[in-house]
């Protein structure tokens, strides 16, 4: 059982995980950023690698990633800059970006170097439940990567029941079908679809993302789910001043 | 070996579908019903009386005997650019938009570079009266003036890219992230055999009759309906999949595809995919794409907008990995050389894309009285500035 896993299993509400893409706002930022969201009480991680063309991000997760890239920004970089995660973080940590990037470095290897550093699982929007299916999944399984699918309102019943099957961790239950950082609508249409989700009485666990940027959106997501994931206002927050003292300050809304 | 698609949506190693969830319901309604809807009487009766009356298909195959002499084999060209709007772009819009209408969508995105797919888009919006979104870089915008006015003058709403290179990558980018913000009533244009499956061999189907037209009119003209070569340019490789086509399964028939070597392979300036690209995805299939060894992909560089593309599609990648094509490039000043020279032998001024594929000529080693079929995807109108500038007209 890797730390997601175990977490999923302690904790059924109130979870709260941070998205940032790696590399932001500058390069060497990555680790302190993970340990000071630990130290805040976030409940996990997403680590975004960044790609050039990032066609499910909305305009703030395009421009740190462009940014990060423009930095420098590579896997290899990005695992070497985790090398040592496990001596300071403890709370699960999932890679997120996009498929290319993983296909250059390779399936296998990106798998092992995860398993090596700590990287309990990925999401890979643009990786088809399909080829996971037929090309990745024994290999994400053989080192202990979860994989991550995503649903949206639109996705049909049955292909849901596929997701859960397939998943080991969570599934990522987006808010809308929408690029990110856009603002959840806790709209009833929202609530009916979540509700629908919640009904399904799903294996895995769910969170809720896209659109979450502040308490209350964070409240009426955990109604429906196991918790709530936070990306766009945490990226826009991290764009000036201290790191550190930006983690503080964005989590004290979500943490006392 | 099939050239074509595979019901899992593949051409051997290349193709299928990467793309987001949130596209995933839009991507698999088009997936199961395009072949049913295309293959329907009514659809094919409305489209070939649309690429007739309106288009003014079948366009011409023009034997062009000064261009043969000089070569030393008869050359024909299959005149797309007499097409209405200018191109063969306008088959897959027409195609598309009878497509999108019994999908009972109402609102139209495209993307574009050079503006010749956004024109041939809005055109078709216009003439059906939907709603039309283009994206366009914005650097592309400002490089291709006339065809924003028109799009505008077209009805349709053009919306510039300003997010990377501002460029046709970015458009496309653009365009999905559209498409996953508006899941109900929309459907995406694409304007090449690039994109998700089904979007490849959609648009190859409807580009097939450049094939289809060019095999009855050799048949007319020669007494026999298959040439020695077809040639063709490649950026995403729309026309040269239409041209190619109906000649893939016959082996006898060489396929030449001419990729845009801009400032010369080697120069960092340069669209020549298969000489300089790798195998990834990009822009939901996988296919062979100019990339770092991270994954990144690279922007190309090329004197003509339309193949100014760091990827081809994935039945391109195919035929090249398999060896079916011949896979060349071509530099900016040959293509431009080239444009001059069909100007000034047969008076024919050629889209600087298409003056790619004749710029090949010059490195064919014919023996003589060889049939050669050059795609003459679209004319030139659109480039007058750039060949001003570079012959000093």
């Amino acid at each position: 059982m890797n730390r997601l896993q175990q977490l999923f299993q302690n904790k059924k509400k109130d979870i709260l995980s941070i998205y940032y893409t790696a590399g932001y706002p500058n390069l060497n930022d990555t680790l302190q950023i993970a340990e000071a969201l630990e130290k805040a009480g976030a409940d996990f991680l997403e680590i975004g690698f960044p790609y050039s063309d990032p066609v499910a991000d909305g305009p703030i997760i395009q421009a740190s990633s462009k940014q990060s890239l423009d930095q420098g920004m590579t896997l290899q970089i990005l695992f070497s800059q985790l090398k040592d995660l496990r001596k300071t973080v403890t709370i699960p940590i999932l890679l997120m970006g996009y498929v290319n990037p993983v296909l250059q470095f390779g399936v296998e290897n990106f798998c092992k170097a995860c398993a090596e550093i700590g990287i309990d699982g990925c999401i890979i929007p643009d990786l088809p439940m399909y080829e996971y299916e037929e090309l990745y999944h024994s290999c994400f399984e053989e080192h202990g990567v979860s994989n991550i699918f995503l649903v949206t309102p639109q996705t049909s019943e049955e292909r849901i029941r596929k997701i859960d099957g397939l998943s080991n961790a969570f599934i990522y239950l987006l808010s809308s079908a929408a690029t990110t950082g856009k603002n959840l609508d806790v709209s009833a249409n929202a609530r009916t679809y979540f509700a629908r989700i919640k009904a399904m009485d799903l294996k895995n666990p769910l969170m809720i993302g896209f659109g979450i940027s502040d308490k209350q959106t964070f409240d009426a997501a955990n109604e429906y789910a196991s918790g709530a994931i936070i990306g766009s206002a945490f990226v826009k927050c991290l764009a000036n001043g201290d790191v550190e003292k930006n983690v503080k300050t964005f989590m004290k809304e979500f943490r006392n | 070996m099939s050239y074509f698609v595979n019901e899992k949506g593949y051409y051997g190693d290349f193709g299928g579908a990467y793309i987001p969830e949130m596209l995933y319901p839009n991507v698999e309604e088009l997936r199961q019903q395009y072949l049913s809807i295309i293959h329907e009487e009514s659809f094919q009766q409305e489209f070939k009386a649309l690429l007739k009356d309106y288009v003014g298909r079948p366009s011409p195959l023009y034997l062009a005997k000064r261009l043969s002499g000089k070569y030393g084999a008869n050359i024909f060209l299959k005149r797309e650019d007499l097409n209405h709007t200018g191109a063969h772009k306008i088959n897959n819009t027409i195609g598309q938009i009878l497509l999108a209408e019994r999908l009972g969508k109402k609102r139209i995105i495209a993307e574009t570079g050079a503006g010749q797919h956004g024109v041939a888009t809005a055109t078709v919006c216009a003439l059906r009266g939907l709603e039309c979104v283009v994206y366009m870089g914005e650097v592309d915008i400002k490089r291709q003036a006339p065809n924003v006015a028109r799009m505008k003058m077209l009805g349709a709403k053009v919306v510039p890219a300003t997010s990377g290179s501002k460029t046709l990558k970015d458009a496309t980018n653009e365009a999905m992230r559209d498409w996953i913000n508006n899941p109900v009533d929309t459907h995406y244009i694409i304007g090449s055999v690039v994109g998700p499956h089904p979007y490849p061999d959609m648009v190859s189907i409807f580009q097939s009759i450049i094939s289809e037209e060019t095999k009855k009119q050799l048949l007319e003209q020669t007494g026999k309906d298959q040439p020695d070569y077809v040639m063709a340019c490649v950026g995403g490789g729309s026309n040269a999949a239409g041209m190619f086509y109906h000649f893939i399964d016959d082996e006898s028939v060489k396929l030449i595809a001419v990729e845009a070597g801009g400032k010369g392979v080697d120069s960092g300036l340069s669209a020549a995919t298969t000489y300089l690209g790798k195998e990834g995805v990009l822009h939901g299939s996988r296919s062979i794409l100019m990339q770092t060894p991270d994954g990144q992909v690279v922007e190309p560089h090329s004197v003509s907008a339309g193949l100014d593309y760091p990827g081809i599609g994935p039945q391109h990648a195919h035929l090249f990995k398999t060896g079916r094509g011949k896979y060349v490039s071509i530099t900016d000043d040959e293509s431009l050389n080239a444009g001059l020279l069909l100007t000034q032998l047969e008076g024919i001024i050629p889209a600087i894309e298409s003056a790619h594929a004749l710029a090949y000529l010059e490195y064919m080693k014919f023996k003589g009285g060889e049939n050669v079929v050059v795609c003459l995807s679209g004319r030139g109108d659109k480039d007058m500035e750039t060949y001003m500038k570079h012959f000093n007209l």
